[in-house]
């Protein structure tokens, strides 16, 4: 009787660890400063995605756990396997790219910790990208990773923060149920980058590995599926405290853009002095455990795909290709934060809004893998889950037509007044231009769109939000 | 052989053609009119193991095969058949499909011990009086592989052949390449020989098949050799063992199960389900069986969880002659073996003896004489944090244990204590 009980628990806890891990890497650097940027400035409007998000975020999860603990493979072996190698290579090379600026972001925001602390980017940069490579390749990358997974309990703050800052409860409730769509660009660019950064694609991937590696078989898939939707959940309540805290301690105060770390940081501003500190550390660990787990992750799932040799435990000579190309992503991803002026923040942002391009095409051949019969047995999708699968990419679909109309009418646009310059670029050096601006901007499409919630408020009696 | 093309010695490139050469190639009749293109190319390795046995033509709404002796001439210029009598195509068990099952796929290398990628097939094209012959010369992968199929139906195929040379081939023998096929029935159809596999170190073949998914690992020790099996299983991690043995017929791992050593035994069942090992070792034979459920008593972290029980444990009054006829009657454990121990005649343990005195003593001399001065002996309870102190301090290689009436149960060896070492 204790041998059993003993036995499930073992089970367990066997299986506990690539949901959870892959939920907290998910609220990277990219995705605190996402969130950070959302709250501060559009307030409680955006928290109505966290609910659609993190549905699409569970059914994405669940179905790449569900295709490794039942194939035993990688998605992108499936990739290949079953659409060849062309489709793989073009796949592969969209993944390094967006992956690439993830990289690009973790760096940013590991410099962007440590410069709260005066510490120059010149410095911490090239000893965070060495200290990676080597704990990785040559550490003990496994104890480390424990140690980033209790420091991840430093979101506990933002928690904390949201509750001591007294936000307005009524109104995120309401606004988390009230899908607010407006047509202005940075709000849908915001979407997508809130969609991206919750779910993006190199997540899959890394994923279905983690389920394979561990071993994981359709048998004990069912303790697995729960540790996942736990991991999903987990994931977008931080995002909502996260969204709350910064509504209240910036947005309310004047709607603005989060040009810096500082600036993010104080969303945690009842701990006082201790708030850079807080923000630092859990802004430092977040992107310094993504920087580790995200390079190699888009090399194990390159080699895989392409049929090279992969792995630390092999030597240079006998996978060249895999150190190579993970050796260039920390070097460059590292390097091009050393950029003089390069804009961190802006970078990071549009590293997820790449990952919101990217999501939909590996949504598509996910969805078509996990319905192969051959493949899946009794395991493939049902009619149900397929629907809500479909809608998923015909929204991010959706959504990313609508951010390249927007960036075709505003290059249009461009052209007859040069101030408002580059297209992607112009949402991002629109409130380093214009500062001010951009906060009326932002207040203005509030005004612009409200009538629904105006009406509602007077039925509700809720005081006008934002004084 | 296989490997003067990657010399850009393209005057003889009729010799060399590449699967993605020969997929959309035009297939012409006696006539000179186009019936279609080429879909894939099937090999029948019960007739023969490299030769393409015949070749899907795509036309209309139906698929043809024409077989191999149907054909008059290959070239980059297309294929021209001698023989028009083509039948329709239907999937058959015992046909290997080069793009279906081949391409993109993973094959494993034996020479190379790994698994690889199918990227592309180079075939060796023979003229035979009259007609032309494909058969497979090479699995490739790599770089160069991969340029010809994203060039392929892009780039015109001479030019492809001419610009792959700046990348180095990257290339396997077919006769070192073991198919991977997840159906065991299957596997025997298309005459899939474990030669490869066996012939391997058991340790790079368990390397191998922990890569592997789970039906590919099943379909392998299915139908490998249950020796192999045993050895291969006996150095894997504990929990793939477990899903191995879980996803196997009762009976082929109750086989496996019995060729290993008790101690390996003990260990992977340990892992299962307890409904799951008592059902194989019900299917064991009486005497391992015993041996394994003794073992499974004791505590995984104890002496007894730790120890084997293949020692070599002789009379008292034993001489070195005798015990070389004893050590011969006994070849199979020779290869670990370090140690003699002596008992009385209650099996209580009186010495131990390091083997390699034996060579230096006359044939004469009673083993007693040849004793080690300190005889350590652990319980079959006894942690394993003092056993490994115990090694450590007295630079042991074997260490007796006894159990609770004072009889030798079992030893425990060095390279148990490195592997529970490394697994902190």
């Amino acid at each position: 009787m204790i041998k059993r009980f003993r036995y499930q628990i073992a089970i367990f806890l066997s299986v506990i660890g690539p949901g959870i891990i892959t939920a907290n890497v998910d609220n990277d650097s990219g995705g605190i400063l996402t969130y950070s940027q959302a709250g501060a400035k559009y307030g409680y409007l955006p928290l109505w995605t966290l609910i659609p998000i993190t549905l699409l975020l569970i059914v994405t999860q669940e179905m790449c756990s569900r295709m490794g603990a039942v194939t035993g493979k990688g998605l992108s072996d499936l990739i290949r396997e079953e659409f060849g190698l062309r489709t793989t290579f073009f796949m592969m090379i969209a993944l390094v790219l967006t992956n690439f600026t993830n990289v690009i972001a973790e760096f940013a925001g590991i410099a962007s910790s440590l410069e709260l602390f005066h510490i120059s980017r010149y410095i911490s940069v090239p000893i965070c990208a060495v200290a990676v490579w080597f704990l990785v390749v040559r550490g003990n990358y496994r104890s480390a990773e424990k140690i980033f997974l209790v420091a991840c309990c430093l979101y506990v703050t933002y928690i904390v923060s949201a509750f001591l800052l007294k936000p307005d409860w009524k109104e995120a409730a309401i606004y988390s149920v009230k899908p607010i769509l407006m047509f202005d660009t940075d709000y849908i660019t915001m979407l997508i980058a809130m969609v991206g950064t919750s779910i993006a694609p190199w997540m899959q991937f890394y994923l279905q590995s983690a389920i394979v590696e561990k071993g994981i078989t359709a048998k004990e898939y069912v303790q697995s599926r729960v540790e996942v939707v736990v991991g999903c959940i987990l994931t977008d309540v931080v995002a909502f405290f996260i969204i709350v805290s910064c509504a209240t301690a910036i947005w309310a105060h004047g709607p603005k853009d989060i040009n810096d770390a500082a600036d993010a940081a104080v969303a945690l501003k009842p701990f006082g002095r201790y708030a850079y500190l807080l923000f630092s550390a859990g802004l430092f660990n977040a992107s310094f455990f993504a920087a580790c787990i995200l390079p190699l992750s888009t090399v194990f799932t390159v080699c895989e795909g392409l049929g090279f040799e992969s792995g630390v435990d092999k030597r240079f000579n006998e996978a060249p290709e895999f150190y190579w190309l993970y050796t260039l992503l920390i070097v460059l991803g590292g390097g091009v934060i050393l950029w003089p002026n390069f804009p961190l923040i802006k970078m990071i942002l549009a590293s997820q809004v790449l990952n919101g391009i990217l999501l939909p095409f590996v949504l598509i051949y996910m969805v078509l893998l996990i319905n192969k019969k051959g493949l899946m047995k009794e395991w493939t999708n049902s009619a149900a889950y397929n629907t809500v699968a479909w809608v998923s990419v015909a929204i991010m679909i959706g959504l990313t037509l609508a951010l390249a109309s927007i960036t075709v009418k505003q290059l249009m646009q461009a052209q007859a007044t040069p101030a408002r310059s580059a297209p992607v670029a112009q949402s991002e050096h629109f409130p380093k231009m214009q500062g001010y601006d951009s906060g009326r901007h932002a207040l203005k499409a509030d005004v612009g769109e409200s009538r629904i919630a105006h009406l509602i408020r007077q039925t509700l009696g809720i005081r006008k939000f934002a004084d | 052989m296989g490997h003067f093309y990657g010399r850009g010695r393209f005057s003889m490139a009729d010799e060399i053609f590449f699967l993605t050469e020969l997929l959309g190639l035009k297939v012409y009749d006696l006539k000179g009119r186009r019936l279609g293109l080429i879909k894939d190319a099937v090999l029948v390795p019960l007739i023969h193991p490299s030769r393409v046995d015949r070749f899907l033509v795509g036309g209309g709404w139906a698929w043809l095969t024409v077989r191999h002796d149907q054909i008059r001439s290959i070239s980059l210029d297309g294929i021209y058949l001698k023989d028009e009598q083509l039948t329709p195509y239907h999937s058959d068990e015992y046909m290997l499909r080069l793009v279906r099952d081949l391409l993109d796929q993973q094959i494993i290398d034996g020479q190379g011990r790994k698994v690889v990628r199918v990227t592309d097939v180079t075939f060796k094209l023979q003229h035979e009086d009259g007609s032309d012959v494909l058969s497979i010369l090479d699995i490739d992968i790599g770089l160069r592989s991969m340029l010809r199929r994203l060039a392929q139906g892009v780039a015109p195929p001479r030019w492809i052949r001419r610009v792959q040379t700046i990348i180095p081939p990257h290339s396997i023998r077919w006769e070192h390449c073991s198919i991977l096929e997840s159906d065991p029935q299957r596997r025997l159809r298309l005459n899939i020989s474990n030669k490869i596999l066996e012939r391997m170190h058991p340790a790079d073949l368990a390397d191998i098949v922990e890569d592997l998914s789970p039906d590919d690992r099943e379909a392998i020790f299915e139908t490998i050799d249950s020796e192999v099996a045993a050895e291969t299983l006996s150095e894997m991690e504990p929990d793939v063992q477990a899903s191995i043995l879980e996803s196997l017929e009762t009976e082929k791992a109750a086989d496996i199960v019995e060729e290993m050593s008790p101690h390996d035994a003990a260990d992977a069942l340990a892992e299962l389900e307890e409904k799951t090992s008592e059902e194989i070792l019900e299917e064991m034979e009486q005497e391992p069986k015993e041996e394994v459920e003794e073992l499974l008593e004791y505590h995984e972290h104890s002496a007894g969880g730790l120890m084997n029980t293949e020692f070599v444990a002789l009379p008292e009054n034993t001489t070195v002659a005798g015990a070389m006829d004893a050590l011969r009657a006994h070849e199979e454990i020779l290869e670990n073996l370090n140690t003699l121990f002596l008992v009385d005649s209650g099996d209580q343990l009186k010495a131990s003896i390091p083997l390699a005195r034996l060579f230096t003593a006359a044939g004469a001399t009673p083993l007693r004489e040849l004793a080690s001065e300190l005889l350590l002996q652990v319980d079959v309870k006894e942690r394993q944090d003092r056993i490994t102190e115990l090694f450590d301090k007295y630079n042991l290689l074997t260490l007796p244990v006894i159990d609770d009436e004072g009889k030798l149960a079992g030893v425990i060896t060095a390279d148990e204590i490195i592997s529970l070492l490394r697994e902190k």
